[in-house]
C-alpha cells in the first residue's frame, strides 16, 4: 500500500508541475483533473473512501467541467510572457523557495518519521461521515445550502449579458 | 503505513506550486487553477491528520471545503467571464488600472 | 485482506475475471449493435441487416472490418493531442464502471470462493457515478479540439446536458440507498430478495431510467448528436477508428446503464434457482443478462418510436420537472421509512 502512495504523490506532483507550467489553459486544466484524480486515490490510501468518490465526482467531475467549459466559451489562447511576469519571476522565485523551505522544514521536525505514531483506523464509510455531518455539523451544513444559494444567484447575475 | 511527514510533505510542494503559479502567471483562468491546487494541498493535509488522529473531523472540513470551492469557482469564472465581456482580455497585466 | 499467500492466486483470479468480464462486455457492444439495427429496422417494417450471415449474424465482424480499414482523417487545424484523446478516455472511462457491477451470487471452486463481480466497493454506486461524471470530459473535449462550428455547438449541449442530468440521476436512486442502508451494489440487490425495488420506488425509477436515457444521448434526448440538426455533434469530425470508439463508449455506456437498472430496481441476479449446485451457480448470472438484455431492448425501443425534444424542451425536463420530482420522491421516501421506524 505504501508504494502506492508514493507513485501516486509523484504523479500529483507532476501534473501539478505541468498545471503551473503549461501555456495552453486547456492542457493546465487537463493537468488539473489529473492532480484531482491521483489526490483522490491518495485519499483512498489514507482510509477516506467516501471523501476520495466525493472529490471525483464533485471536484473533477463538476468544478472542472465548469473550468473548462469557461475556458472553451472564453476562447482562451496561449499565454504570452511579458516583462511584469519575468520581473515577479526573477524577484519571487528565490522568496518562494525559502518560503517553501522552511514550511518542509517545519513539517519534518514536528512530525518525526520515527515518533510520530497513527492512531487506529476509523471507520470512514458514508455511514459515519454523515452520521458527524447530520448531528455534530448540521449548522455548517444549513449554512453551506444558503451560501451554494448565494452562489448560483450571483453567477447566474454576473454572467448574463443583459439583466 | 506511509509517515505523517511524508503526507504533509506532498501537500506542502502542491500548495508551493499553487502558490508560484498564483503569483508568476499572466492568464487569470490558470491563477484561478492555481488557486484550486492550493485548496487541494490543504485538503489533502486535513485527511492527513484526520487519518493520523483517527479523528473523521477532518473529513468533514475537507467535506465543506470541497463544497465552499464549488461556490468560489462558480462565481469566480462569472465575474471573470463579466471581466472578459469588458476589458476584452485574459491576461492580469490589463486588469490593473483602478479607473473604470 | 488477503494474507500474503494466497495474494498470487487471487491477483490471478482477478485477472482473469477482468478478461471475461471485458471480453463478454465489448462482444455484448458488438451485438447491441446488430440488435438495434434489427429491431429498428422491423419497427419500420423493413428487414435491416440480413445478408452478411444468417440473419445478417455476421454484420458486426463486417462493420469492425470497415472500420479498421477506412483512412484515418485527422483535419489540420485540430488540437492534435486532445483531439486524440478525447475518444479514449470516453471508451476507457465507459469500460470502467463495469467493475463494480456484481453479476450473480459467489461460487465455491476447490477451498476458493469466486464472486461474480471484479470488486466490491461499499460505495460502488458512488463508483459508476464518479466515473459517469466523469465521462463528459470526452464529449466536451471532443466538440472543443475539433475546431469545427458543429462540433463544437454538439459538443457544449451534449456535456451541458449531461450534466444536468446527473443530478437527477442521482436523486432518482437516493430512495433505493435508504431502503437498502448501503452503497454497495451487492448489498442492495441481497435486499431485494423479499420485493423489487421498482414496485417501492417506482417514481425514483422513472426518474432514473429518463435521466439515464439523456446521460447515453440517446433518442429522445439526442439532440446534440441528431444527424439532421447537428450533423454528427461532437463526433462530426472523427473518422475510422476513433469514431469506433465513441460509438463504442456509447453503447457501453447504455449497458452499464441497463446493468445499473436491473441491479437497483429489478432484483439484480435474483430468480427461481434450482438444480445441481454449477446450475445453481450460473442461473443468476442468467436472470441477470436476461434483464439486461430486456432493457436493452426498450432503449431500442424508444429509440425506434419516439422523436427527439428540442434542447430547450430538454433542459425544461431535466431542471424543472425532473430534479423536483426527485427531490420529492427523496421526502417522501424518508417520511414513510422515519414514520415506519416509530
Amino acid at each position: 500500500m505504501a508504494p502506492l502512495f508514493y507513485i501516486f504523490a509523484v504523479l500529483a506532483i507532476l501534473a501539478a508541475l505541468s498545471v503551473v507550467l503549461q501555456r495552453t489553459p486547456v492542457y493546465s486544466a487537463l493537468s488539473l483533473i489529473v492532480v484531482l484524480c491521483s489526490l483522490a486515490v491518495v485519499y483512498l490510501l489514507l482510509g477516506a473512501e467516501f471523501l476520495a468518490v466525493i472529490q471525483v465526482i464533485i471536484y473533477a467531475g463538476a468544478i472542472m467541467v465548469l473550468f473548462v467549459l469557461v475556458i472553451m466559451l472564453l476562447n482562451a489562447r496561449q499565454e504570452t510572457p511579458s516583462d511584469r511576469s519575468r520581473l515577479a519571476g526573477w524577484l519571487g522565485a528565490p522568496l518562494l523557495l525559502v518560503f517553501l523551505g522552511e514550511l518542509l522544514f517545519a513539517v519534518w521536525e514536528r512530525f518525526p518519521t520515527a515518533t510520530t505514531r497513527a492512531a487506529p483506523l476509523p471507520d470512514a464509510g458514508p455511514r459515519a461521515v454523515g452520521a458527524l455531518l447530520f448531528r455534530s455539523y448540521v449548522l455548517p451544513f444549513e449554512v453551506t445550502s444558503i451560501l451554494i444559494l448565494v452562489a448560483v444567484l450571483g453567477a447566474v447575475v454576473l454572467a448574463k449579458k443583459r439583466l | 503505513m506511509v509517515p505523517l511527514a511524508h503526507i504533509l510533505a506532498l501537500s506542502v510542494i502542491l500548495f508551493g506550486l499553487g502558490a508560484a503559479g498564483f503569483v508568476f502567471r499572466r492568464n487569470i483562468l490558470t491563477i484561478f487553477m492555481c488557486i484550486e491546487l492550493m485548496l487541494n494541498a490543504v485538503n489533502l493535509a486535513f485527511i492527513g491528520f484526520s487519518r493520523y488522529l483517527g479523528n473523521l473531523d477532518g473529513q468533514i472540513v475537507v467535506f465543506f471545503v470541497i463544497v465552499v470551492a464549488a461556490a468560489e469557482a462558480a462565481v469566480g469564472l462569472a465575474i471573470i467571464i463579466a471581466v472578459y465581456r469588458n476589458r476584452g482580455s485574459l491576461s492580469i497585466d490589463d486588469f490593473d488600472s483602478m479607473k473604470l | 485482506m488477503a494474507t500474503g499467500s494466497d495474494m498470487p492466486l487471487l491477483l490471478l483470479a482477478m485477472l482473469a475475471k477482468v478478461g471475461v468480464v471485458l471480453l463478454v462486455l465489448l462482444t455484448t457492444i458488438a451485438y447491441a449493435v446488430w440488435l438495434e439495427r434489427k429491431v429498428v429496422a422491423r419497427i419500420q417494417s423493413r428487414w435491416g441487416p440480413y445478408l452478411v450471415g444468417p440473419h445478417g449474424l455476421l454484420q458486426p465482424v463486417a462493420d469492425a472490418l470497415k472500420i479498421f480499414f477506412k483512412e484515418d482523417i485527422v483535419p489540420t487545424e485540430v488540437d492534435r493531442v486532445v483531439y486524440c484523446l478525447a475518444p479514449f478516455l470516453a471508451f476507457s472511462l465507459a469500460l470502467l464502471s463495469i467493475s463494480v457491477i456484481p453479476f450473480g451470487e459467489s461460487v465455491t471452486i476447490g477451498g476458493a470462493t469466486i464472486h461474480f463481480q471484479i470488486t466490491d466497493l461499499n460505495v460502488g454506486l458512488l463508483f459508476v457515478f464518479a466515473v459517469t461524471s466523469l465521462g463528459v470530459y470526452g464529449v466536451a473535449l471532443a466538440g472543443w479540439s475539433s475546431n469545427s462550428k458543429y462540433s463544437l455547438l454538439g459538443g457544449l449541449r451534449s456535456s451541458a446536458q449531461m450534466i444536468s442530468y446527473e443530478l437527477s440521476l442521482g436523486l432518482g436512486v437516493v430512495g433505493v440507498v435508504m431502503l437498502a442502508g448501503s452503497l454497495s451494489l451487492r448489498e442492495i440487490v441481497e435486499r431485494q430478495s423479499g420485493l423489487w425495488n421498482v414496485f417501492v420506488q417506482p417514481v425514483g425509477f422513472l426518474i432514473y431510467f429518463t435521466a439515464a436515457v439523456a446521460e447515453t444521448n440517446r433518442i429522445p434526448f439526442d439532440l446534440p448528436e441528431g444527424e439532421s440538426e447537428l450533423v454528427g455533434g461532437f463526433h462530426t469530425e472523427y473518422s475510422s477508428f476513433k469514431f469506433a470508439m465513441f460509438f463504442m463508449a456509447e453503447y457501453a455506456n447504455i449497458v452499464t446503464v441497463s446493468c445499473l437498472a436491473t441491479l437497483l430496481f429489478f432484483g439484480g441476479w435474483l430468480g427461481p434457482v434450482f438444480g445441481p449446485s454449477l446450475l445453481r451457480a450460473l442461473l443468476p448470472v442468467f436472470w441477470f443478462s436476461l434483464k439486461v438484455f430486456c432493457f436493452l431492448f426498450l432503449y431500442i425501443w424508444i429509440r425506434g418510436t419516439l422523436p427527439r425534444f428540442r434542447y430547450d424542451q430538454l433542459m425544461a425536463c431535466g431542471w424543472k420537472f425532473l430534479l423536483p420530482l426527485g427531490l420529492l420522491n427523496v421526502l417522501v421516501t424518508s417520511l414513510v421509512l422515519a414514520w415506519r421506524s416509530t
